[in-house]
Protein backbone atom coordinates (compact mmCIF):
# COMPACT_ATOMS: atom_id res chain seq x y z
CA UNK A 1 0.00 0.00 0.00
CA UNK A 2 0.63 3.67 -0.03
CA UNK A 3 3.14 5.74 2.31
CA UNK A 4 0.64 8.09 4.28
CA UNK A 5 2.73 10.22 6.03
CA UNK A 6 0.96 12.81 8.64
CA UNK A 7 0.26 16.45 7.01
CA UNK A 8 2.89 18.58 7.77
CA UNK A 9 1.09 21.35 8.36
CA UNK A 10 -1.38 22.07 10.78
CA UNK A 11 -4.91 20.80 10.32
CA UNK A 12 -5.97 18.55 7.46
CA UNK A 13 -8.07 19.81 5.07
CA UNK A 14 -9.30 16.79 3.08
CA UNK A 15 -9.42 13.39 3.84
CA UNK A 16 -9.62 10.82 0.90
CA UNK A 17 -10.50 7.44 3.09
CA UNK A 18 -10.26 4.63 0.34
CA UNK A 19 -12.08 5.93 -2.54
CA UNK A 20 -11.90 3.97 -6.00
CA UNK A 21 -13.10 6.68 -8.92
CA UNK A 22 -15.40 4.92 -11.85
CA UNK A 23 -16.81 6.28 -14.83
CA UNK A 24 -19.98 4.01 -15.33
CA UNK A 25 -18.33 0.55 -14.81
CA UNK A 26 -14.94 1.23 -15.59
CA UNK A 27 -12.94 1.97 -12.54
CA UNK A 28 -10.50 4.71 -13.31
CA UNK A 29 -8.81 4.69 -9.95
CA UNK A 30 -8.55 2.62 -7.17
CA UNK A 31 -7.41 3.02 -3.53
CA UNK A 32 -6.43 6.75 -2.85
CA UNK A 33 -5.78 7.40 0.40
CA UNK A 34 -4.72 10.38 1.63
CA UNK A 35 -5.00 13.60 3.44
CA UNK A 36 -4.44 17.01 2.34
CA UNK A 37 -2.78 19.59 4.60
CA UNK A 38 -4.32 23.25 4.90
CA UNK A 39 -2.63 26.00 3.83
CA UNK A 40 -0.09 24.49 2.01
CA UNK A 41 0.44 23.39 -1.63
CA UNK A 42 -0.43 19.53 -2.57
CA UNK A 43 0.78 18.08 -6.10
CA UNK A 44 -0.32 15.36 -7.54
CA UNK A 45 1.68 14.39 -10.37
CA UNK A 46 1.79 10.99 -12.81
CA UNK A 47 1.93 10.03 -16.68
CA UNK A 48 -1.28 11.16 -17.97
CA UNK A 49 -4.51 8.90 -17.90
CA UNK A 50 -3.51 8.21 -14.10
CA UNK A 51 -6.48 9.72 -12.99
CA UNK A 52 -5.35 13.00 -11.33
CA UNK A 53 -7.84 15.38 -13.03
CA UNK A 54 -10.77 12.43 -11.99
CA UNK A 55 -9.27 12.67 -8.27
CA UNK A 56 -9.06 16.12 -8.36
CA UNK A 57 -12.42 16.90 -9.62
CA UNK A 58 -13.95 15.16 -6.83
CA UNK A 59 -12.67 17.61 -4.22
CA UNK A 60 -15.68 20.11 -5.73
CA UNK A 61 -18.21 17.50 -6.37
CA UNK A 62 -17.31 18.24 -10.53
CA UNK A 63 -17.39 14.98 -11.50
CA UNK A 64 -21.02 15.13 -10.71
CA UNK A 65 -21.99 16.85 -14.10
CA UNK A 66 -21.05 14.00 -15.52
CA UNK A 67 -23.43 10.87 -15.65
CA UNK A 68 -21.61 8.36 -15.54
CA UNK A 69 -18.93 9.01 -12.95
CA UNK A 70 -19.13 7.87 -9.61
CA UNK A 71 -17.32 7.31 -5.90
CA UNK A 72 -16.78 4.63 -3.74
CA UNK A 73 -15.18 5.59 -0.44
CA UNK A 74 -15.08 8.80 1.53
CA UNK A 75 -14.14 11.96 1.49
CA UNK A 76 -14.18 14.47 4.22
CA UNK A 77 -13.64 18.33 4.12
CA UNK A 78 -12.95 19.39 7.93
CA UNK A 79 -14.71 16.48 9.23
CA UNK A 80 -17.26 16.51 6.74
CA UNK A 81 -18.40 13.88 4.25
CA UNK A 82 -18.65 15.78 0.82
CA UNK A 83 -20.91 13.31 -0.75
CA UNK A 84 -23.21 12.93 2.52
CA UNK A 85 -26.73 14.20 1.16
CA UNK A 86 -26.69 17.13 3.32
CA UNK A 87 -24.08 18.37 1.25
CA UNK A 88 -25.05 20.81 -1.16
CA UNK A 89 -22.60 20.82 -4.62
CA UNK A 90 -23.22 23.92 -5.10
CA UNK A 91 -22.24 25.05 -1.60
CA UNK A 92 -19.32 22.77 -1.50
CA UNK A 93 -18.08 24.55 -4.88
CA UNK A 94 -18.28 28.10 -3.76
CA UNK A 95 -16.48 26.89 -0.65
CA UNK A 96 -13.50 25.00 -2.99
CA UNK A 97 -12.82 27.14 -6.31
CA UNK A 98 -11.00 25.27 -9.29
CA UNK A 99 -8.69 27.12 -11.70
CA UNK A 100 -8.58 24.60 -15.42
CA UNK A 101 -6.33 23.41 -17.34
CA UNK A 102 -6.86 25.72 -19.93
CA UNK A 103 -7.66 29.51 -19.17
CA UNK A 104 -11.33 29.76 -19.68
CA UNK A 105 -12.86 33.40 -18.73
CA UNK A 106 -15.90 34.11 -19.55
CA UNK A 107 -16.31 36.04 -23.08
CA UNK A 108 -17.46 39.17 -20.98
CA UNK A 109 -15.83 42.14 -19.55
CA UNK A 110 -12.87 41.49 -17.28
CA UNK A 111 -15.08 43.43 -14.55
CA UNK A 112 -17.75 41.08 -14.88
CA UNK A 113 -15.79 37.85 -14.88
CA UNK A 114 -14.90 38.55 -11.22
CA UNK A 115 -18.12 40.63 -10.67
CA UNK A 116 -20.18 37.02 -11.95
CA UNK A 117 -19.38 34.58 -9.06
CA UNK A 118 -19.79 37.10 -6.17
CA UNK A 119 -23.30 38.35 -7.27
CA UNK A 120 -24.36 34.77 -8.11
CA UNK A 121 -23.74 33.76 -4.84
CA UNK A 122 -25.14 37.31 -3.25
CA UNK A 123 -22.28 39.23 -2.12
CA UNK A 124 -23.61 42.58 -0.51
CA UNK A 125 -20.15 44.49 -0.29
CA UNK A 126 -18.82 47.39 -2.69
CA UNK A 127 -18.68 45.61 -6.02
CA UNK A 128 -15.94 47.76 -7.31
CA UNK A 129 -13.69 46.91 -4.00
CA UNK A 130 -13.76 43.81 -4.17
CA UNK A 131 -12.95 43.38 -7.99
CA UNK A 132 -9.90 45.86 -6.75
CA UNK A 133 -9.32 43.28 -4.12
CA UNK A 134 -9.44 40.08 -5.81
CA UNK A 135 -7.16 41.40 -9.19
CA UNK A 136 -5.00 42.71 -6.79
CA UNK A 137 -4.68 39.63 -4.85
CA UNK A 138 -3.93 37.44 -8.02
CA UNK A 139 -1.39 39.75 -9.09
CA UNK A 140 -2.52 41.29 -12.79
CA UNK A 141 -4.29 44.40 -10.99
CA UNK A 142 -1.36 46.69 -12.58
CA UNK A 143 -1.94 45.07 -16.39
CA UNK A 144 -5.71 44.92 -16.64
CA UNK A 145 -6.70 48.39 -14.01
CA UNK A 146 -7.21 50.81 -17.47
CA UNK A 147 -8.99 48.26 -19.19
CA UNK A 148 -11.89 46.27 -16.94
CA UNK A 149 -14.07 47.23 -19.45
CA UNK A 150 -12.59 45.51 -22.19
CA UNK A 151 -13.22 41.51 -22.70
CA UNK A 152 -11.87 39.17 -20.77
CA UNK A 153 -10.33 37.17 -23.62
CA UNK A 154 -8.38 40.59 -24.87
CA UNK A 155 -5.68 39.42 -22.49
CA UNK A 156 -2.14 37.10 -23.30
CA UNK A 157 -3.02 33.85 -22.17
CA UNK A 158 -0.85 34.43 -18.94
CA UNK A 159 -3.12 36.99 -17.81
CA UNK A 160 -6.46 35.20 -18.86
CA UNK A 161 -4.92 32.78 -16.18
CA UNK A 162 -4.02 34.61 -13.32
CA UNK A 163 -7.67 36.53 -14.29
CA UNK A 164 -9.27 33.32 -13.75
CA UNK A 165 -7.30 32.58 -10.40
CA UNK A 166 -8.78 35.88 -9.49
CA UNK A 167 -12.68 35.04 -10.36
CA UNK A 168 -11.87 32.26 -8.18
CA UNK A 169 -10.74 33.87 -4.95
CA UNK A 170 -13.40 36.46 -5.55
CA UNK A 171 -15.68 34.28 -3.72
CA UNK A 172 -13.44 33.71 -1.06
CA UNK A 173 -13.23 30.11 -1.34
CA UNK A 174 -11.02 27.71 1.25
CA UNK A 175 -9.56 25.30 -1.15
CA UNK A 176 -8.14 25.60 -4.77
CA UNK A 177 -7.47 23.21 -6.90
CA UNK A 178 -5.82 23.80 -10.08
CA UNK A 179 -6.02 21.16 -12.73
CA UNK A 180 -2.46 21.75 -14.23
CA UNK A 181 -2.75 25.60 -14.80
CA UNK A 182 0.29 26.33 -16.09
CA UNK A 183 0.84 23.88 -19.00
CA UNK A 184 -1.02 25.83 -21.87
CA UNK A 185 1.12 29.08 -20.46
CA UNK A 186 4.70 30.16 -21.38
CA UNK A 187 7.84 30.00 -18.84
CA UNK A 188 7.38 33.84 -17.85
CA UNK A 189 3.75 33.71 -17.15
CA UNK A 190 4.42 30.06 -15.26
CA UNK A 191 6.40 31.98 -13.38
CA UNK A 192 4.18 34.25 -12.35
CA UNK A 193 1.30 32.11 -11.30
CA UNK A 194 3.69 30.27 -8.87
CA UNK A 195 4.67 33.07 -7.47
CA UNK A 196 1.38 33.90 -6.77
CA UNK A 197 0.72 30.38 -5.62
CA UNK A 198 3.27 30.78 -3.12
CA UNK A 199 1.18 34.23 -1.74
CA UNK A 200 -2.27 32.56 -1.95
CA UNK A 201 -1.28 29.61 0.17
CA UNK A 202 -1.00 32.00 3.33
CA UNK A 203 -5.14 32.06 2.83
CA UNK A 204 -5.63 28.97 0.83
CA UNK A 205 -5.35 25.12 0.61
CA UNK A 206 -4.05 24.46 -2.89
CA UNK A 207 -4.03 21.18 -4.57
CA UNK A 208 -2.37 21.31 -8.13
CA UNK A 209 -2.23 18.76 -10.69
CA UNK A 210 0.82 19.33 -12.79
CA UNK A 211 3.08 16.99 -15.42
CA UNK A 212 5.84 19.57 -14.74
CA UNK A 213 8.16 17.90 -12.19
CA UNK A 214 10.28 21.18 -11.87
CA UNK A 215 6.73 23.05 -10.96
CA UNK A 216 5.72 20.17 -8.52
CA UNK A 217 9.30 20.65 -6.40
CA UNK A 218 9.45 24.42 -6.71
CA UNK A 219 5.94 24.64 -5.02
CA UNK A 220 4.56 21.92 -3.46
CA UNK A 221 4.88 21.32 0.36
CA UNK A 222 3.26 17.66 -0.37
CA UNK A 223 3.59 15.76 -3.72
CA UNK A 224 1.12 12.57 -4.48
CA UNK A 225 2.46 10.13 -7.24
CA UNK A 226 0.07 8.34 -9.55
CA UNK A 227 0.30 5.63 -11.38
CA UNK A 228 -1.18 3.84 -13.63
CA UNK A 229 -1.63 -0.41 -15.45
CA UNK A 230 -3.01 -2.05 -17.72
CA UNK A 231 -5.99 -4.26 -16.25
CA UNK A 232 -7.11 -7.53 -18.20
CA UNK A 233 -10.11 -5.78 -19.85
CA UNK A 234 -7.55 -3.54 -21.39
CA UNK A 235 -7.47 -0.52 -20.39
CA UNK A 236 -5.73 1.16 -17.70
CA UNK A 237 -6.43 2.16 -14.10
CA UNK A 238 -4.80 4.58 -12.20
CA UNK A 239 -3.74 4.21 -8.35
CA UNK A 240 -1.42 6.27 -5.54
CA UNK A 241 1.74 4.30 -5.66
CA UNK A 242 2.84 7.39 -2.96
CA UNK A 243 2.18 10.07 -0.86
CA UNK A 244 5.38 12.42 1.34
CA UNK A 245 6.29 15.94 1.92
CA UNK A 246 7.97 16.66 -2.09
CA UNK A 247 11.40 16.65 -0.39
CA UNK A 248 10.56 12.78 -0.25
CA UNK A 249 9.19 12.42 -3.19
CA UNK A 250 11.93 13.80 -4.90
CA UNK A 251 15.26 12.55 -2.96
CA UNK A 252 14.65 9.46 -0.97
CA UNK A 253 11.18 7.82 -2.60
CA UNK A 254 10.02 4.61 -0.96
CA UNK A 255 9.14 3.04 -4.47
CA UNK A 256 10.79 2.20 -7.41
CA UNK A 257 8.48 3.35 -9.70
CA UNK A 258 8.37 6.53 -7.49
CA UNK A 259 11.79 6.99 -7.79
CA UNK A 260 12.04 5.84 -11.85
CA UNK A 261 9.35 8.60 -12.61
CA UNK A 262 10.95 11.27 -11.07
CA UNK A 263 14.67 10.75 -12.21
CA UNK A 264 12.62 10.87 -15.59
CA UNK A 265 12.91 7.11 -16.79
CA UNK A 266 9.55 6.73 -17.76
CA UNK A 267 6.44 8.53 -18.15
CA UNK B 1 3.26 29.66 -49.62
CA UNK B 2 6.07 29.36 -51.39
CA UNK B 3 6.92 29.81 -54.96
CA UNK B 4 6.52 27.12 -57.58
CA UNK B 5 10.15 26.80 -58.81
CA UNK B 6 11.42 26.78 -54.84
CA UNK B 7 8.90 24.09 -53.72
CA UNK B 8 9.67 22.23 -56.52
CA UNK B 9 13.47 22.38 -54.74
CA UNK B 10 12.17 21.25 -51.66
CA UNK B 11 10.74 18.46 -52.80
CA UNK B 12 13.06 16.63 -55.02
CA UNK B 13 14.99 17.44 -51.79
CA UNK B 14 12.66 15.96 -49.50
CA UNK B 15 12.11 12.60 -51.98
CA UNK B 16 15.83 12.39 -52.29
CA UNK B 17 16.44 11.86 -48.84
CA UNK B 18 13.47 10.56 -46.84
CA UNK B 19 11.59 8.21 -49.79
CA UNK B 20 8.31 10.37 -49.95
CA UNK B 21 6.57 10.86 -52.52
CA UNK B 22 5.00 14.00 -51.91
CA UNK B 23 3.21 14.60 -55.51
CA UNK B 24 2.65 18.30 -54.82
CA UNK B 25 2.28 18.38 -58.55
CA UNK B 26 -0.80 16.25 -58.25
CA UNK B 27 -2.45 17.23 -54.72
CA UNK B 28 -2.44 21.23 -56.06
CA UNK B 29 -4.18 19.54 -59.42
CA UNK B 30 -6.30 17.86 -56.83
CA UNK B 31 -7.39 21.21 -54.72
CA UNK B 32 -7.73 23.03 -58.30
CA UNK B 33 -10.32 20.51 -59.33
CA UNK B 34 -12.46 20.39 -56.06
CA UNK B 35 -12.58 24.61 -55.97
CA UNK B 36 -13.93 24.38 -59.69
CA UNK B 37 -16.11 21.71 -58.41
CA UNK B 38 -17.61 24.06 -55.23
CA UNK B 39 -17.49 26.80 -57.41
CA UNK B 40 -19.50 25.25 -60.11
CA UNK B 41 -22.27 23.96 -57.91
CA UNK B 42 -22.71 27.32 -56.10
CA UNK B 43 -22.99 29.16 -59.88
CA UNK B 44 -25.85 25.74 -60.76
CA UNK B 45 -27.92 27.60 -57.90
CA UNK B 46 -26.73 31.12 -58.25
CA UNK B 47 -28.32 30.89 -61.82
CA UNK B 48 -31.43 29.31 -61.64
CA UNK B 49 -31.86 31.62 -59.07
CA UNK B 50 -31.15 34.49 -60.61
CA UNK B 51 -33.10 33.06 -63.73
CA UNK B 52 -36.15 32.92 -61.29
CA UNK B 53 -35.86 36.53 -59.94
CA UNK B 54 -35.29 37.73 -63.53
CA UNK B 55 -38.44 36.25 -64.85
CA UNK B 56 -40.80 37.37 -61.88
CA UNK B 57 -39.43 40.64 -62.44
CA UNK B 58 -40.16 40.91 -65.76
CA UNK B 59 -43.59 39.39 -65.49
CA UNK B 60 -45.00 41.61 -61.86
CA UNK B 61 -42.71 44.52 -62.06
CA UNK B 62 -44.31 46.33 -64.52
CA UNK B 63 -47.44 45.90 -62.75
CA UNK B 64 -46.61 46.49 -59.48
CA UNK B 65 -44.77 49.97 -60.36
CA UNK B 66 -47.79 50.85 -62.47
CA UNK B 67 -50.32 50.23 -59.88
CA UNK B 68 -47.43 51.90 -57.12
CA UNK B 69 -49.22 52.29 -53.87
CA UNK B 70 -52.31 51.10 -55.09
CA UNK B 71 -50.98 47.06 -55.56
CA UNK B 72 -50.34 47.29 -51.70
CA UNK B 73 -53.08 49.07 -50.32
CA UNK B 74 -55.78 47.76 -52.25
CA UNK B 75 -58.01 44.30 -51.62
CA UNK B 76 -58.59 41.78 -54.06
CA UNK B 77 -61.30 42.48 -57.37
CA UNK B 78 -62.65 40.78 -59.77
CA UNK B 79 -60.81 43.08 -62.38
CA UNK B 80 -57.21 42.49 -62.02
CA UNK B 81 -55.47 45.75 -62.42
CA UNK B 82 -57.77 46.77 -59.41
CA UNK B 83 -57.24 43.93 -56.99
CA UNK B 84 -54.10 44.28 -54.79
CA UNK B 85 -52.49 42.01 -52.10
CA UNK B 86 -53.30 44.65 -48.86
CA UNK B 87 -55.51 41.43 -47.07
CA UNK B 88 -53.02 39.27 -48.43
CA UNK B 89 -50.03 41.06 -46.87
CA UNK B 90 -51.37 41.75 -44.11
CA UNK B 91 -52.21 38.20 -43.35
CA UNK B 92 -49.27 37.37 -43.77
CA UNK B 93 -47.22 39.42 -41.37
CA UNK B 94 -50.01 38.59 -38.81
CA UNK B 95 -49.29 35.28 -39.49
CA UNK B 96 -45.37 36.08 -39.07
CA UNK B 97 -45.81 37.36 -35.69
CA UNK B 98 -48.50 34.73 -34.28
CA UNK B 99 -45.92 31.83 -35.79
CA UNK B 100 -43.23 33.67 -33.94
CA UNK B 101 -44.67 34.34 -30.52
CA UNK B 102 -45.40 30.84 -30.26
CA UNK B 103 -42.89 28.92 -31.65
CA UNK B 104 -39.89 30.84 -30.40
CA UNK B 105 -40.68 30.39 -26.56
CA UNK B 106 -41.90 26.60 -26.97
CA UNK B 107 -38.81 25.90 -29.83
CA UNK B 108 -36.05 27.53 -27.68
CA UNK B 109 -37.40 26.34 -24.24
CA UNK B 110 -37.73 22.17 -25.42
CA UNK B 111 -34.29 23.24 -27.15
CA UNK B 112 -32.87 23.95 -23.35
CA UNK B 113 -34.37 20.94 -22.25
CA UNK B 114 -32.81 18.65 -24.20
CA UNK B 115 -29.64 20.19 -24.23
CA UNK B 116 -29.12 21.19 -20.61
CA UNK B 117 -31.52 19.49 -18.48
CA UNK B 118 -32.41 16.16 -20.40
CA UNK B 119 -29.07 13.88 -20.25
CA UNK B 120 -29.31 10.53 -21.02
CA UNK B 121 -32.94 9.77 -20.12
CA UNK B 122 -35.50 7.83 -21.57
CA UNK B 123 -37.60 10.73 -22.37
CA UNK B 124 -35.28 13.05 -23.74
CA UNK B 125 -34.14 10.45 -26.15
CA UNK B 126 -37.97 9.74 -26.67
CA UNK B 127 -38.46 13.57 -27.62
CA UNK B 128 -35.31 13.84 -29.55
CA UNK B 129 -36.40 10.50 -31.93
CA UNK B 130 -39.71 12.58 -32.57
CA UNK B 131 -38.52 15.78 -33.21
CA UNK B 132 -35.83 14.46 -36.05
CA UNK B 133 -39.67 12.70 -37.35
CA UNK B 134 -41.34 15.54 -36.99
CA UNK B 135 -39.22 17.59 -38.94
CA UNK B 136 -39.64 15.45 -41.75
CA UNK B 137 -43.10 15.40 -42.07
CA UNK B 138 -44.86 17.00 -44.87
CA UNK B 139 -46.47 20.20 -44.53
CA UNK B 140 -49.90 19.14 -45.68
CA UNK B 141 -50.22 16.89 -42.74
CA UNK B 142 -49.29 19.36 -40.29
CA UNK B 143 -52.42 21.47 -42.08
CA UNK B 144 -54.49 18.25 -41.43
CA UNK B 145 -53.49 18.37 -37.42
CA UNK B 146 -53.96 22.18 -37.12
CA UNK B 147 -57.38 21.25 -39.05
CA UNK B 148 -58.53 18.66 -36.21
CA UNK B 149 -56.67 20.02 -33.17
CA UNK B 150 -57.24 24.40 -33.61
CA UNK B 151 -60.01 24.43 -36.23
CA UNK B 152 -62.02 21.19 -34.46
CA UNK B 153 -61.18 20.89 -31.09
CA UNK B 154 -60.72 24.37 -29.49
CA UNK B 155 -62.91 25.83 -32.08
CA UNK B 156 -64.03 28.00 -28.94
CA UNK B 157 -60.76 29.54 -28.34
CA UNK B 158 -59.45 30.25 -32.15
CA UNK B 159 -62.71 30.55 -34.38
CA UNK B 160 -62.25 27.45 -36.68
CA UNK B 161 -60.81 28.60 -39.80
CA UNK B 162 -59.21 31.52 -38.28
CA UNK B 163 -55.62 33.86 -38.35
CA UNK B 164 -54.69 32.31 -35.19
CA UNK B 165 -55.38 28.57 -36.08
CA UNK B 166 -53.34 28.74 -39.03
CA UNK B 167 -50.59 30.58 -37.21
CA UNK B 168 -50.20 27.98 -34.75
CA UNK B 169 -50.05 25.32 -36.97
CA UNK B 170 -47.40 27.29 -38.67
CA UNK B 171 -45.62 27.62 -35.86
CA UNK B 172 -45.80 23.73 -34.90
CA UNK B 173 -44.96 22.82 -38.62
CA UNK B 174 -41.27 25.27 -37.73
CA UNK B 175 -41.14 23.82 -34.16
CA UNK B 176 -38.68 21.07 -34.92
CA UNK B 177 -36.20 23.60 -36.93
CA UNK B 178 -36.00 25.76 -33.94
CA UNK B 179 -35.56 23.21 -31.39
CA UNK B 180 -32.63 21.81 -33.55
CA UNK B 181 -30.98 25.39 -34.31
CA UNK B 182 -31.28 26.01 -30.45
CA UNK B 183 -29.61 22.81 -29.68
CA UNK B 184 -27.29 23.21 -32.12
CA UNK B 185 -26.51 26.72 -31.17
CA UNK B 186 -25.80 25.84 -27.18
CA UNK B 187 -24.15 22.63 -28.35
CA UNK B 188 -21.41 25.07 -29.77
CA UNK B 189 -20.72 27.13 -26.69
CA UNK B 190 -17.37 25.44 -24.78
CA UNK B 191 -17.96 23.26 -22.07
CA UNK B 192 -15.31 25.00 -20.21
CA UNK B 193 -17.80 28.02 -19.97
CA UNK B 194 -20.16 25.78 -18.05
CA UNK B 195 -17.76 24.25 -16.09
CA UNK B 196 -16.20 28.15 -14.96
CA UNK B 197 -19.93 28.90 -13.90
CA UNK B 198 -20.04 25.43 -12.23
CA UNK B 199 -16.90 25.62 -10.42
CA UNK B 200 -17.83 29.29 -8.92
CA UNK B 201 -20.90 27.75 -7.25
CA UNK B 202 -23.43 28.44 -9.89
CA UNK B 203 -26.86 26.68 -10.57
CA UNK B 204 -27.50 24.78 -13.90
CA UNK B 205 -29.93 27.67 -14.67
CA UNK B 206 -27.62 30.15 -14.09
CA UNK B 207 -24.80 28.73 -16.18
CA UNK B 208 -27.45 28.42 -18.86
CA UNK B 209 -28.94 31.97 -18.66
CA UNK B 210 -25.52 33.71 -17.81
CA UNK B 211 -22.97 32.00 -20.16
CA UNK B 212 -24.97 29.59 -22.53
CA UNK B 213 -27.52 31.09 -23.86
CA UNK B 214 -25.97 34.37 -24.82
CA UNK B 215 -23.32 32.91 -26.94
CA UNK B 216 -26.08 30.67 -28.62
CA UNK B 217 -28.62 33.63 -28.71
CA UNK B 218 -27.12 34.67 -32.50
CA UNK B 219 -27.48 31.17 -33.66
CA UNK B 220 -30.84 30.56 -32.11
CA UNK B 221 -32.04 33.78 -33.73
CA UNK B 222 -30.82 32.90 -37.26
CA UNK B 223 -32.17 29.45 -37.57
CA UNK B 224 -35.40 30.94 -36.07
CA UNK B 225 -35.68 33.92 -38.67
CA UNK B 226 -35.25 31.19 -41.58
CA UNK B 227 -37.52 28.99 -39.62
CA UNK B 228 -39.86 31.86 -40.13
CA UNK B 229 -39.11 32.56 -43.62
CA UNK B 230 -39.91 29.21 -44.36
CA UNK B 231 -43.59 29.24 -42.47
CA UNK B 232 -44.51 32.72 -44.58
CA UNK B 233 -43.59 30.87 -47.97
CA UNK B 234 -46.01 27.80 -47.03
CA UNK B 235 -49.09 27.29 -48.94
CA UNK B 236 -50.08 24.01 -48.00
CA UNK B 237 -51.08 24.17 -44.85
CA UNK B 238 -52.60 26.79 -45.30
CA UNK B 239 -55.34 25.42 -47.69
CA UNK B 240 -56.05 22.56 -45.09
CA UNK B 241 -57.13 24.59 -42.58
CA UNK B 242 -59.09 27.15 -44.43
CA UNK B 243 -57.51 30.33 -45.40
CA UNK B 244 -59.89 32.81 -47.63
CA UNK B 245 -58.63 33.41 -51.16
CA UNK B 246 -61.18 36.13 -51.37
CA UNK B 247 -61.04 38.47 -48.40
CA UNK B 248 -62.13 42.49 -49.09
CA UNK B 249 -61.47 43.50 -44.67
CA UNK B 250 -58.77 43.31 -42.55
CA UNK B 251 -58.67 40.74 -39.97
CA UNK B 252 -60.04 42.72 -36.66
CA UNK B 253 -59.37 39.98 -34.12
CA UNK B 254 -57.43 36.77 -33.85
CA UNK B 255 -60.47 34.42 -34.74
CA UNK B 256 -61.51 36.56 -38.32
CA UNK B 257 -61.17 34.89 -41.71
CA UNK B 258 -57.63 35.30 -43.12
CA UNK B 259 -55.90 34.82 -46.32
CA UNK B 260 -51.98 35.01 -46.81
CA UNK B 261 -49.42 35.56 -49.68
CA UNK B 262 -49.04 32.30 -50.71
CA UNK B 263 -52.67 31.94 -50.92
CA UNK B 264 -53.47 34.79 -52.88
CA UNK B 265 -50.48 34.05 -55.21
CA UNK B 266 -51.79 30.74 -55.41
CA UNK B 267 -55.17 31.65 -56.48
CA UNK B 268 -54.21 34.11 -59.10
CA UNK B 269 -51.64 31.80 -60.86
CA UNK B 270 -54.58 29.36 -61.45
CA UNK B 271 -57.37 32.04 -62.91
CA UNK B 272 -56.92 31.65 -66.91
CA UNK B 273 -56.54 35.19 -67.54
CA UNK B 274 -53.21 36.77 -68.48
CA UNK B 275 -53.65 39.60 -66.08
CA UNK B 276 -53.85 37.65 -62.79
CA UNK B 277 -50.52 35.95 -63.88
CA UNK B 278 -48.97 39.73 -63.86
CA UNK B 279 -50.72 40.06 -60.20
CA UNK B 280 -49.47 36.84 -58.78
CA UNK B 281 -45.81 37.87 -60.21
CA UNK B 282 -46.21 41.33 -58.46
CA UNK B 283 -46.90 39.52 -55.50
CA UNK B 284 -44.77 37.47 -55.46
CA UNK B 285 -42.28 40.62 -55.30
CA UNK B 286 -43.98 41.61 -52.56
CA UNK B 287 -42.89 38.19 -50.85
CA UNK B 288 -39.70 38.58 -51.28
CA UNK B 289 -38.90 41.78 -50.12
CA UNK B 290 -40.81 40.50 -47.09
CA UNK B 291 -38.50 37.72 -46.95
CA UNK B 292 -35.42 39.70 -48.01
CA UNK B 293 -36.28 42.40 -44.71
CA UNK B 294 -36.45 39.76 -42.56
CA UNK B 295 -33.26 38.06 -43.72
CA UNK B 296 -32.15 41.46 -42.86
CA UNK B 297 -33.39 41.57 -39.57
CA UNK B 298 -31.70 38.41 -38.97
CA UNK B 299 -28.17 39.61 -40.04
CA UNK B 300 -28.97 42.60 -37.99
CA UNK B 301 -29.59 40.69 -34.85
CA UNK B 302 -26.83 38.36 -34.94
CA UNK B 303 -24.37 40.99 -35.64
CA UNK B 304 -25.79 43.07 -33.02
CA UNK B 305 -25.38 40.46 -30.50
CA UNK B 306 -22.01 39.15 -31.89
CA UNK B 307 -20.83 42.41 -31.29
CA UNK B 308 -21.91 42.71 -27.70
CA UNK B 309 -19.85 40.00 -26.01
N1 LIG C 1 -15.61 12.03 -18.66
C1 LIG C 1 -15.02 10.81 -18.68
N2 LIG C 1 -15.73 9.73 -19.04
C2 LIG C 1 -15.15 8.50 -19.07
N3 LIG C 1 -13.87 8.27 -18.74
C3 LIG C 1 -13.12 9.31 -18.38
C4 LIG C 1 -13.65 10.64 -18.33
N4 LIG C 1 -12.66 11.49 -17.91
C5 LIG C 1 -11.57 10.71 -17.73
N5 LIG C 1 -11.84 9.41 -18.00
C6 LIG C 1 -10.89 8.28 -17.89
O1 LIG C 1 -10.35 8.26 -16.62
C7 LIG C 1 -8.97 7.96 -16.65
C8 LIG C 1 -8.21 9.05 -15.92
O2 LIG C 1 -8.31 10.26 -16.66
P1 LIG C 1 -7.84 11.65 -16.05
O3 LIG C 1 -8.39 11.78 -14.69
O4 LIG C 1 -8.20 12.70 -17.03
O5 LIG C 1 -6.26 11.44 -16.00
P2 LIG C 1 -5.10 12.53 -15.85
O6 LIG C 1 -5.70 13.82 -15.42
O7 LIG C 1 -4.17 11.94 -14.85
O8 LIG C 1 -4.46 12.61 -17.19
C9 LIG C 1 -8.59 7.84 -18.12
O9 LIG C 1 -8.55 6.45 -18.41
C10 LIG C 1 -9.72 8.49 -18.83
O10 LIG C 1 -9.95 7.87 -20.07
MG1 LIG D 1 -5.75 15.72 -16.42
Amino acid sequence: MQTNSPAVGTGTAFYVDNTDYYYGSFQAVRDVTLDIPERKITAFIGPSGCGKSTVLRCFNRLNDLIPSAHIKGRITYRGVDIYDKGVDPIDLRRNIGMVFQKPNPFPKSIYENIAFGARINGYKGDMDELVERSLRAAAIWDEVKDKLKESGLSISGGQQQRLCIARAIAIEPQVLLMDEPCSALDPISTRSVEELMQELKERYTIIIVTHNMQQATRVSDMTAFFNAEPTEKGGKQGYLVEYAPTQTIFNSPQMEATQDYVSGRFG
Amino acid sequence: MTTADSSKDLNQISDSASGFDSNLAGRYQQDKIFRIAALIATLAGLVVLGFLVFDILVDGLGRLLQNFPSFINSFPSRSADRAGVLSALVGSILLLIITALAAFPLGVGTGIFLQEFGGDSWFSKFVEVNIGNLAAVPSIIYGLLGLTVFVDLLFNVTGGRSVVSAGLTLALLILPVIIVATREAMKAVPDSLRLAGFALGSTRWQVIWEHVLPLALPGILTGTILALSRAIGETAPLIVIGAATFVPFLPTNLKDSFTALPIQIFNWTSRPQAAFHANAAAAIIVLMVLLLTMNAGAIFLRNKFQSER
